[in-house]
């Protein structure tokens, strides 16, 4: 089973959950930027949930079909066409062999993820078929898909068939955004003045903000604790002895514009992190447009496992609706 | 009228550079596929095409100022 690509759109990958266990090597754990969208999609038609599908920022594909597939999209609202006929997201439809799948203007959201039953099914590198377009790595050829790539997909399971999800079953999400905040390894190098200035802005995504991190503007400039920089570390203040960055974990370079790591982010440097949006967030993220406001909040750690632990739930809810 | 709508989110500029004249202005001819303007995203510039031919009637979205998909950018008459 195959489909082609007539046009890509934007920047359309093959992602899948992503390949853990590198990041110590500087690979990225890269995957779905909303990987419960990603996951929901695949159980509509059936795949295991860690199948490979792709990811659309703003711009949805147009894909012509050589077999009968069972798809399904959900994430971002997006207008969804076969032939033309409109298509509900966050449900499974057939789409036959010649049909062509194509999508309206975005209008909620950042990026749809379509699954496909059986999965798409490139050759995987390092355990994920996850395209890491910096690296040249997993994916189609390690790029974003282009005119004319016929892409292969595996065979459907037994479990494939239309299904709908009861979309109360989704969190609602607060306007504006918010996000939390775990404060973390440098929050001491802020004044307590900018810490809470951190919090009581109002900051909006900035357009540069892609799968390696989210840049955010708007708020009011950092102020740092003074100290003597230590040797290896670089003269702003914002630069610390080379470490260790996390998945989530927020650097401010310069102390001015936050920019939190995500899936394809490299692995450390020598700017200071304030701390780490919390993982229960990070889904919510990939859906956020340029330009939208966004407000951090600040947690605990009791606060941020309780929500992670809801959204735990709430995913199983959804895995037993759908089963 | 046709409307030339924004195909992504981000910062809608006028011009190629900020020492460069407009794409477009009032009263010139459009002709499919000309660029009226460029779009700012993920570090990335898209160019905005025309899909009909026509007059341009003027820039709806002034600019440097953020643009959402489909909102329309220009106009043409």
């Amino acid at each position: 089973m195959t489909f082609e690509v007539v046009k890509p759109g934007l920047l359309t990958t093959i992602q899948d959950l992503g390949r853990p266990g590198y990041f110590h090597l500087g690979i990225p754990e890269g995957g779905a930027m909303d990987r419960a969208a990603m996951r929901i999609a695949n159980m509509l038609v059936g795949n295991p949930e860690d199948a490979a599908g792709l990811e659309a920022v703003f711009i949805g594909p147009e894909l012509t079909f050589n077999d009968d597939t069972l798809v399904a999209v959900c994430g971002a609202e997006m207008p969804i066409l076969v032939d033309g006929e409109a298509r509900d997201g966050w449900s499974s439809f057939m789409v036959k062999a010649g049909q062509t799948l194509k999508f309206g203007f975005l209008k909620t959201g950042a990026r749809i993820y379509i699954a496909f039953a059986g999965g798409i099914d490139t050759p995987p590198a390092l355990g994920s078929r996850a395209t890491y377009p910096i690296g040249a790595l997993g994916g189609f050829e390690g790029r974003a898909l282009a005119a004319g790539d016929v892409v292969p997909v595996g065979a459907a399971t037994s479990n494939a068939k239309e299904r709908t999800l009861d979309k109360s079953l989704l969190a609602e999400l607060p306007k504006p955004a918010e996000l939390r905040v775990l404060p973390g390894l440098y929050w001491h190098r802020l004044t307590e003045a900018s810490q809470d200035q951190f919090f009581a802005d109002e900051w909006k995504v900035a357009p540069e903000a892609d799968r390696m991190g989210y840049r955010f503007r708007g708020g009011n400039p950092m102020e740092f604790v003074e100290r003597e920089q230590p040797f290896g570390a670089g003269s702003d203040p914002s630069n610390i002895v080379d470490g260790c960055y996390s998945y989530g974990s927020i650097q401010v370079p310069g102390g001015t514009e936050p920019i939190v790591l995500h899936r394809d982010a490299v692995s450390g440097g020598g700017y200071f992190t304030i701390g780490a949006i919390i993982s229960a967030d990070m889904d919510l993220i990939g859906q956020l447009q340029p330009n939208t406001p966004v407000r951090f909040v600040r947690v605990d750690m009791d606060k941020a496992l309780t929500a992670r632990q809801e959204r735990k739930d709430r995913l199983q809810k959804i895995r037993k609706s759908l089963s | 009228m046709a409307d030339i709508q924004s195909p992504v989110p981000g910062t809608f500029y006028h011009r190629p550079s900020p020492e460069d004249a407009a794409f477009k202005s009032a009263g010139d001819s459009v002709a499919v596929g000309d660029t009226i303007g460029l779009v700012e995203v993920m570090k990335s510039f898209i160019e905005v095409q025309a899909e009909e031919a026509g007059t341009f009637a003027g820039y709806e979205i002034e600019n440097e100022a953020p643009v959402s998909a489909g909102d329309v950018l220009a106009k043409l008459k």
